[in-house]
């Protein structure tokens, strides 16, 4: 449907819950960290994607200006400009030029370049505010409920429920509506306070798994606070699923502010966005197709692009997906090594639905089932 | 079990109750009702003010409001107690509002979703089955390209390329060679790609396709079917007759007799039916057809239990699928046989696919022509929400398979020998299931939410367009109806997903 995907529902990427990986013999006695960063680098769609979205946000913010710092771009979004050949773009590629309003003008003679590059800067503001502080808000309650279960985390919890019962798109509209005349911080802001919930249910399993832990139990033995418990001990553990989630939750994010400001519900005239933009020029795209094609391609792109990285992160920490397959054991290299969840190194792997113990694992439950094991 | 369920159920409503207390703030903070009138400048705009004010109770303070409107909506629960879901800011009640909201958007919805969960699970497990092949990678960035889609330039791409583009070319409906050479060497390159084997299959299955499609693109391009369209009394029972020998293949097996003993007599009983039926079906109306449907699937099921032999279960499944594929054929062929009569309707002029609304204006005509007309308005709609969240299927296919292909019971099965079709049918794609359900569960609970935007693109009128409506005019009472439609149906699937965990996989255990 158009709600984005809530991340709860996405696969764990939590590290305890690896199966069996196969490492090759190159990857043996490397850190964690460093097997990770290595993954994701041979990951070349999601490398490329990083770069690429970093140019397209640079440009973007160069062009239109950000904090204050005037951009090299000479027009501005919001003035305007007597039309050149009906609003046509003046964009050339072959030989290369800008010309006056490469985008072309809108339909009362605004420069589009100007208010496109504008809406990048705006939809991509918006979606790194939502994101972080969803995952910020998400992160600190799913940590203190996970940590301090009894009543912390009941209540705690069922606060979530009560804000997941309510269609992500539905509060944001609400919001919305009652925001988003204060502009796109402010509404990117109480956005955040909206989508928090699928981070926190994440987290709080992972934590509820990890505060069980050896090392856990070492360091309270040592005298260790509660605080330098959860922040220095369980959390640098599940970086994996609260990176994951972030970069899921950013991508979800973009297509939320802009359906949000396609409705009319998001960021208002004069300042823009990429999903204004089409809201305001959907009719015209018969007469004007331009003024539909470039903000609807910096969506998808942007859009795309976050999804590349977020799945490459997710393989990357979690490359449960990207096992062998055992009927191809015999192509491995000879000094390949079959590692399984506790770190073990086997040749026969032990299935991810139980654990050493024989107990069944909370994975692929419902956030329910976790809490309920 | 039973201090579970009503431990959840007791949990829900108190979820809920303070869901819609929060909700309804918000939505009072939002927008003041009475903006509209307190901009307008009719002579008797205080009197108006007046009544609204009447009519929603503004007078009191919100919190009071929201009780009121509480109490009101609990009478719903209760038989025969009065549902009372308040008026609108143009006093109507909302509960007949809400209902035929809801009946709209299940009409629209219900396809999509139904599609999209069966085509993104096939899409999924075919794409984890050639993991890391060509149709793999075509198949995983097509799902993330649709996923990255939003639903509004979705919406207007349809519109603007199929309705308009389809519409135009139906004034002289010929395919180019061009255009039937490229849509033949796809269509070989897709099927050999999903197939597979060894390399002189591949070579026979994608010369197969491409001279099938071709031949096909060909035979419609001169007979002009794309407006007097039919499938005959030729491949209309040679189609009865692929359905059934396609479901035998898929779940049993070549060489198992009984199965094709079922679908043989299933398909026998469907071809008599489509040259009996000829002069009966355009008098039929919407539940004769139901009867039929049901009647050709008990048919099937029946052939299944007679024929069945030691494996009556999967026998009948078998006659039962084909049975309802088979009547599909004969219905789709009638559709087809009314559909020029459709287009060259004076009030269709030609130009059948539609971009807005849920029908045709002062349409006249039957049962099969409102069919038609239906679908036409439904078709860009459809597609576009089930290319959304067929994209989200597809990935969580594709990850359980792969998760449940790696396991060791698999590898064990394999081991002793058995086809591969049961391997990936009965073994791995039924474990990996647990995954989908969480997702479908949550699609479906969603699904009576409608699509705000898709609605909004298509000026379709179903529960989207009455969350949008209320909230722009701060009518609280419209928009709170949604909410509590739309979160009662989300926790009510959420409650079974979970449960049908301890069906699916008996290790897990709800308490």
């Amino acid at each position: 449907m158009t709600t984005p995907i809530d991340p709860a529902q996405e696969p764990s990427g939590a590290p305890h819950a690896q199966g069996p990986t196969v490492l090759a013999g190159d990857e043996k006695g490397l850190s964690q960290g460093r097997l990770i960063f290595r993954r994701f680098v041979s990951n070349k769609i999601a490398v490329i994607s990083v770069f690429i979205f970093l140019i397209v946000i640079g440009f973007a913010a160069s062009a239109s200006g950000v904090f204050g710092i005037p951009g090299w771009w000479k027009h501005d979004y919001t003035t305007l400009y007597p039309p050149v050949d009906g609003g046509r773009p003046t964009l050339t590629l072959w030989p290369f030029s800008l010309g006056d309003h490469p985008f072309g003008q809108n339909n009362v003679g605004k420069d589009y370049f100007a208010m496109t590059m504008r809406g990048i800067v705006n939809s991509s503001y918006v979606m790194f505010i939502i994101g972080l502080t969803g995952a910020f808000i998400g992160v600190v309650v799913g940590a203190i409920a996970g940590y301090y279960r009894g009543w912390v985390d009941a209540v705690l919890m069922r606060i979530t429920d009560i804000v997941i019962v309510i269609p992500v798109i539905v509060i944001g509209a609400v919001v919305g509506t009652a925001v988003g005349g204060l502009g796109p911080v402010a509404l990117a802001l109480f956005l955040g306070f909206v989508v928090w919930t699928g981070i926190a249910r994440l987290v709080r399993a992972e934590f509820l798994s990890l505060r069980e832990r050896e090392f856990v139990e070492a360091a309270r033995v040592a005298g260790a606070s509660d605080l330098r418990i959860i922040f220095k001990h369980i959390l640098p553990n599940a970086v994996g699923v609260i990176i994951v989630s972030t970069t899921l939750l950013i991508a979800a994010a973009i297509i939320l502010e802009t359906a949000l400001s396609f409705l009319g519900f998001g960021i208002r005239s004069p300042e823009v966005s990429l999903g204004l933009l089409i809201s305001a020029n959907e009719s015209a795209f018969q007469t004007r197709p331009w003024l539909f094609w470039w903000p609807a391609a910096f969506i998808v792109l942007l859009s795309l692009l976050v999804n590349f990285v977020g799945d490459g992160l997710r393989d990357a920490f979690d490359p449960r997906q990207k096992r062998v397959i055992f009927r191809r054991v015999k192509d491995l290299p000879a000094d390949a090594a079959i590692v399984d969840s506790q770190g073990v190194v086997t040749d026969v792997p032990v299935g991810p639905l139980t654990t050493a113990g024989g107990d069944t694992t909370g994975e692929g439950l419902s956030g329910e089932e976790r809490r309920n094991p | 079990m039973l201090s579970y369920v009503l431990r959840r159920i007791g949990v829900s409503i108190l979820i809920l109750i303070a869901a819609s207390f929060i909700m309804y703030i918000l939505v009072a903070w939002a927008r003041d009702p009475l903006s509209d009138l307190y901009a307008s400048n009719s002579p008797n705009r205080d009197a108006l003010i007046a009544q609204r004010i009447d009519w929603l109770d503004l007078n009191q303070p919100v919190v009071v409001r929201w009780f009121n409107w509480l109490i009101g909506a609990a009478q719903c629960v209760v038989p025969f107690g009065g549902c009372n879901l308040g008026v609108n800011i143009q006093n109507q009640p909302v509960a007949i509002l809400l209902g035929r909201a809801m009946g709209a958007t299940l009409q629209l919805v219900t396809a999509s979703t139904i599609f999209a969960i069966v085509l993104g699970i096939l899409v999924g497990i075919v794409s984890a089955l050639r993991q890391y092949s060509a149709v793999d990678y075509t198949f995983t960035f097509a799902s993330f390209f649709f996923y990255s889609l939003p639903s509004f330039v979705m919406g207007v791409l349809l519109k603007v390329f199929v309705a308009l583009g389809f519409n135009d070319w139906l004034q002289d409906p010929v395919f180019s060679w061009a255009s039937i050479i490229i849509f033949s060497l796809v269509s070989g390159l897709l099927w050999q790609a999903i197939i597979g084997g060894p390399r002189n299959r591949r070579l026979i299955v994608a010369v197969a396709s491409i001279v099938t499609t071709g031949a096909m693109l060909y035979y419609m391009s001169v007979t002009d079917w794309f407006r007097d369209p039919a499938l005959g009394p030729v491949i209309a029972p040679l189609l009865i007759a692929a359905f059934g020998a396609a479901m035998v293949l898929m779940t049993a097996g070549p060489r198992a007799r009984f199965a094709w003993r079922t679908a043989g007599a299933t398909a026998i009983v469907l071809i008599v039916s489509y040259f009996v039926l000829q002069p009966l079906l355009p008098a039929m109306n919407g539940w004769g057809i139901v009867l039929l449907v049901l009647l050709a699937i008990g048919v099937g099921v029946l052939a299944g239990w007679l024929l069945g032999e030691h494996d009556k279960g999967q026998a009948m499944r078998i006659g039962g699928l084909t049975g309802l594929l088979g009547m599909g054929v004969i219905i789709l062929d009638q559709f087809m046989q009314r559909w020029n009569d459709y287009l060259t309707n004076p009030r269709v002029g030609g130009r059948p696919i539609a971009t807005v609304g849920s029908q045709t204006p002062n349409l006249q005509g039957d049962f099969w022509i409102q069919g038609i007309d239906t679908f036409t308005h439904l078709l860009l709609p459809t597609i576009s929400l089930m290319l959304i969240s067929f994209a989200g299927y597809t990935r969580y296919a594709r990850g359980g398979m792969l998760e449940t292909l790696n396991q060791d019971y698999i590898r064990t099965a394999r081991a002793k020998g058995l086809p591969e079709r049961t391997v990936v049918g009965r073994h791995a794609f039924r474990n990996s299931l647990i995954p989908i359900t969480t997702i479908v569960a949550a699609d479906v609970g969603g699904l009576i939410g409608g699509a705000i935007i898709t609605e909004r693109i298509f000026a379709f009128s179903g529960m989207g367009s009455l969350f949008i409506s209320g909230l722009n005019a701060g009518d609280p009472n419209p928009v709170m109806a949604y909410f509590v439609v739309v979160a009662v149906f989300a926790i009510t699937f959420n409650f079974l997903a979970d449960l049908s965990y301890s069906v699916l996989d008996p290790r897990v255990r709800s308490k």
